[in-house]
């Protein structure tokens, strides 16, 4: 599946985007960030805070139960500041 | 109904007019133009870059845009929001909202901006300077959206 990260995420984890096959057992959200705090410190103190992490699966904005697939695409970024 | 995420600048008169060129059922035209403003204190060399997640944003403008289709009778609604690199005084968010009645426009037009605001994925990274600041989300915009909640 295709990790995404955006603004104060990106620079925390230093890259915009990367391609992760995380084991089956990994099905939710929650399952997912709990399995990329894993991969390095700086995914660790990036998605340790949930009131900062939004989640956004294909386009949509997500909660921690919901799924996620081989194929996906996955976003992370922080509350959002536009307009 | 039009969404456009563009780097370039917006001419708020010409969007007025196209919108309602022979459109004479049109009574009342909304138009809410946001600015970029001076963010630091004393005001010094400052710019801002605003990021966006490009397929999402396209995709959750159009459904709040037809959300508010289906709850005010609008003619027409465009919104445009820019992106990239903004310096105070710059427009930076347009949305036009069309209706035979104010009441409508007015509505639909609060109800957009205040979308926008909240769940719209664009995040303001604010420079001062040598300064470099992510701007935070505010809980005052979630109090104003939630009240369209119902």
């Amino acid at each position: 599946m295709k990790v995404l990260y955006f603004a104060l995420l990106r620079e925390r984890i230093g890259v915009p985007e990367e391609t992760v096959s995380p084991p089956a057992e990994v099905r939710t959200v929650a399952e997912l960030v709990t399995w990329l705090r894993g991969r390095s410190e700086q995914h660790d103190a990036a998605l340790a805070n949930p009131a900062m992490v939004r989640v956004a699966v294909n386009q949509d904005y997500a909660q921690p139960g919901d799924a996620v697939r081989p194929g996906d695409e996955i976003a992370f970024f922080p509350p959002v500041t536009g307009g | 109904m039009t969404v456009r995420v563009q780097l370039e600048d917006f001419d708020t008169a010409h969007e007025l007019d196209r919108m309602t060129a022979g459109q004479t059922q049109i009574g009342a035209v909304v138009t809410f133009t946001g600015l970029v403003r001076d963010f630091a204190n004393p005001a010094t060399v400052q710019r801002m870059t605003l990021e966006h997640y490009p397929g999402m944003t396209q995709r959750q403008l159009e459904a709040i845009v037809a959300e508010a289709r289906q709850r005010w009778p609008l003619d027409d609604c465009l919104v445009v929001h820019r992106y990239g690199e903004l310096v105070p005084g710059d427009r930076i968010v347009l949305v036009i909202t069309a209706s035979a009645h104010r009441q409508a426009a007015f509505e639909a037009s609060a109800f957009l901006v205040d979308w926008l605001k909240t769940k719209a994925p664009f995040w303001k990274l604010e420079e001062d300077g040598g300064q470099r600041r992510w701007v935070e989300a505010k809980a005052s915009d979630d109090e104003a959206a939630s009240r369209w909640n119902r």
